[in-house]
């Protein structure tokens, strides 16, 4: 396809809105499923596990912005990344808050020794905490307060976020080495990071912190 | 239960208290069995057990009479059947709790013999038609936990595993007993995944294999076992955690060493040969002292407290006496 084309197409006022849209799905998916008693046997299970499931697709998602960005020449996907990035979030909330709830019946102190206790528990809670901070600092002013070159320092820990989230997804399953999955979010997250270290090896610098964060405001 | 109130019965009609068509229609046999009283049960059972051995088909009757041991008949709610025969862990037809009920249907149950070997004075291939007949059918109503944390109450239909081994006459050098289940490639679709080293081996130290509430397990709810519940026969141990219940169980070994259970090899600082029911060892990624109830606990209910050696601490509670359970988890 003609990748002039395809950028008018990406630039277009439908895409945000139906990107919105299909983001949501999942949530409103899992919504319909409990109200109608649709996910089996444990549907707090389920609930903790989807959430978790989604929360990483949509890391993989956002982490494959740049990369599609910049190899298919298409700089209008950038406007999608913030969005993308708060779904990130908006899952993660739902992950821990059904962990919290469902798992934990919404007992700060069991949930306190339970981050503590378990390392798995652990690293998923500090992937949440820097999510977090990312979120925060997600918004035009802050961007601007924090200036550009900073701005993007800070937000180079979406890299440490993935690692973590796989590295949580992985223990939670070592138990039963049932790896299959894992394998499948660490292989695509570690091609879209690894990408970014050929880029980097091999010379071509990525572009400038205040270039990348005019385009990530998107088109004025 | 000995009081029924208006509570039970018609309130929660379950399968194993509806009385199977087969045994309405054989009048004879009703008749005898009324008159009889207890011991005409336990000639009811007797005169059925031809009509039991050829069909033990998943979904046929399999009535139990109510069992005297104790501890055997909890009253609380039972699971429903869809749950318990839809939320399985049966790991060579899948990983995911809904894979067996799917995958099942090639499981091949007849026919089936169970070998019986090592220290044993009376080794051999013995017939599921001669074990379905070597002792009265009873049903069990037992809390099963499974070691993830969620737990299911379950009529099962079996006899203590202690009326076979006492046929089979152990050796006084057997210390323990080996369950090794089905691992057949061509009909597990899983067998061969790298989970587990298959077949998989459960095993118990000879006394907890004797204990009454050791059940072999033929069925539940009244029925033949379901095949992604361990059909033709299987285990069920309700002081331990579920996996160490084997099914589809195809040979039973006695021996003088401590057996190598198959999650014991796969993760050993996780899962140990006791795996007693204990809500003071925690699991090393989550807790073991709070279980939700399948089909009963709310989604937004606090999880039920864990029962030490599940609720059996009475009855089983001396086996362990003196040991270190934190240890020996």
């Amino acid at each position: 396809m003609d990748t002039a084309r395809l950028n008018r197409w990406l630039l277009g006022p439908a895409v945000k809105p139906v990107l919105f849209l299909a983001c949501l799905l999942p949530v409103l998916w899992l919504i319909y499923a409990t109200a109608s008693d649709q996910l089996g046997a444990n549907p707090a299970e389920a609930l903790i596990r989807s959430t978790g499931d989604w929360t990483l697709r949509m890391l993989c998602l956002v982490l494959a912005v740049t990369p599609l960005r910049i190899q298919f020449k298409l700089p209008a996907l950038a406007r999608l990344r913030r969005m993308l990035g708060l779904f990130v979030f908006a899952y993660a909330v739902l992950h821990l808050l059904c962990y919290a709830w469902l798992d934990m019946g919404l007992e700060p102190g069991d949930i306190a020794r339970d981050i503590a206790k378990r390392p798995f528990i652990l690293v998923g809670f500090t992937a949440f905490v820097l999510l977090t901070l990312l979120a925060a600092t997600s918004w035009n002013r802050a961007i601007r307060a924090l200036g550009a070159v900073r701005w993007q320092a800070l937000h180079r820990l979406v890299y440490a976020v993935a690692v973590l989230a796989v590295l949580h997804f992985f223990w939670m399953r070592a138990g039963k080495n049932n790896f299959a999955e894992v394998q499948v979010y660490a292989g695509v997250l570690g091609l879209l990071l690894g990408w970014r270290l050929w880029r980097l090896w091999s010379g071509q610098r990525p572009r400038t912190a205040v270039g990348q964060a005019r385009i990530d405001q998107g088109p004025r | 239960m000995l009081i029924k109130t208006r509570d039970d019965g018609f309130a929660h009609p379950v399968p194993s208290e509806i009385t199977p068509q087969e045994v309405y229609q054989d009048r004879r046999q009703l008749m005898r069995l009324m008159a009889g009283g207890a011991a005409g049960a336990v000639l009811a059972s007797w005169a059925t057990r031809d009509a039991r051995a050829q069909m033990p088909a998943p979904g046929a009757s399999l009535p139990g009479r109510k069992s005297a041991v104790s501890g055997a008949s909890t009253v609380e709610k039972l699971t429903d059947f869809k749950d318990a025969s839809g939320y399985n862990n049966f790991y060579e037809f899948g990983m995911d709790k809904s894979d067996p009920a799917r995958n099942a249907h090639t499981l091949k149950t007849t026919p089936w013999t169970v070998a019986i070997e090592g220290l044993v004075k009376k080794p051999g291939n013995y017939a599921l038609e001669d074990l379905l007949k070597l002792s009265a059918m009873e049903e069990r109503i037992y809390r099963m936990r499974c070691v993830e944390g969620w737990s299911m109450v379950i009529p099962w239909v079996g006899y203590s595993v202690a009326e076979l081994i006492k046929k089979v006459e152990p050796l006084g050098s057997a210390k323990y007993v080996e369950f090794v289940t089905l691992a057949d490639k061509k009909t597990m679709p899983y067998v061969g995944s790298r989970v587990l080293d298959w077949p998989y081996v459960e095993g118990l130290r000879m006394d907890e294999a004797m204990h009454p509430l050791t059940l072999l397990t033929f069925g539940m709810y009244g029925e033949v076992l379901p095949k992604q519940n361990g059909a033709p026969l299987r285990l069920v141990v309700p002081w331990k955690y579920g996996f160490k219940s084997g099914k589809s169980l195809v040979k039973i070994r006695f021996t003088d060493k401590q057996p190598a259970t198959a999650w014991s090899v796969a993760a050993p600082q996780e899962y140990g040969f006791y795996s007693n029911v204990n809500p003071l060892v925690d699991h090393p990624r989550w807790s073991q002292a709070a279980e939700r109830r399948i089909g009963e606990d709310g989604l937004f209910a606090k999880k039920r407290k864990t029962l030490m050696f599940n609720g059996y601490e009475p009855q089983v509670g001396q086996l362990y006496a003196g040991m270190d359970l934190k240890k020996y988890y």
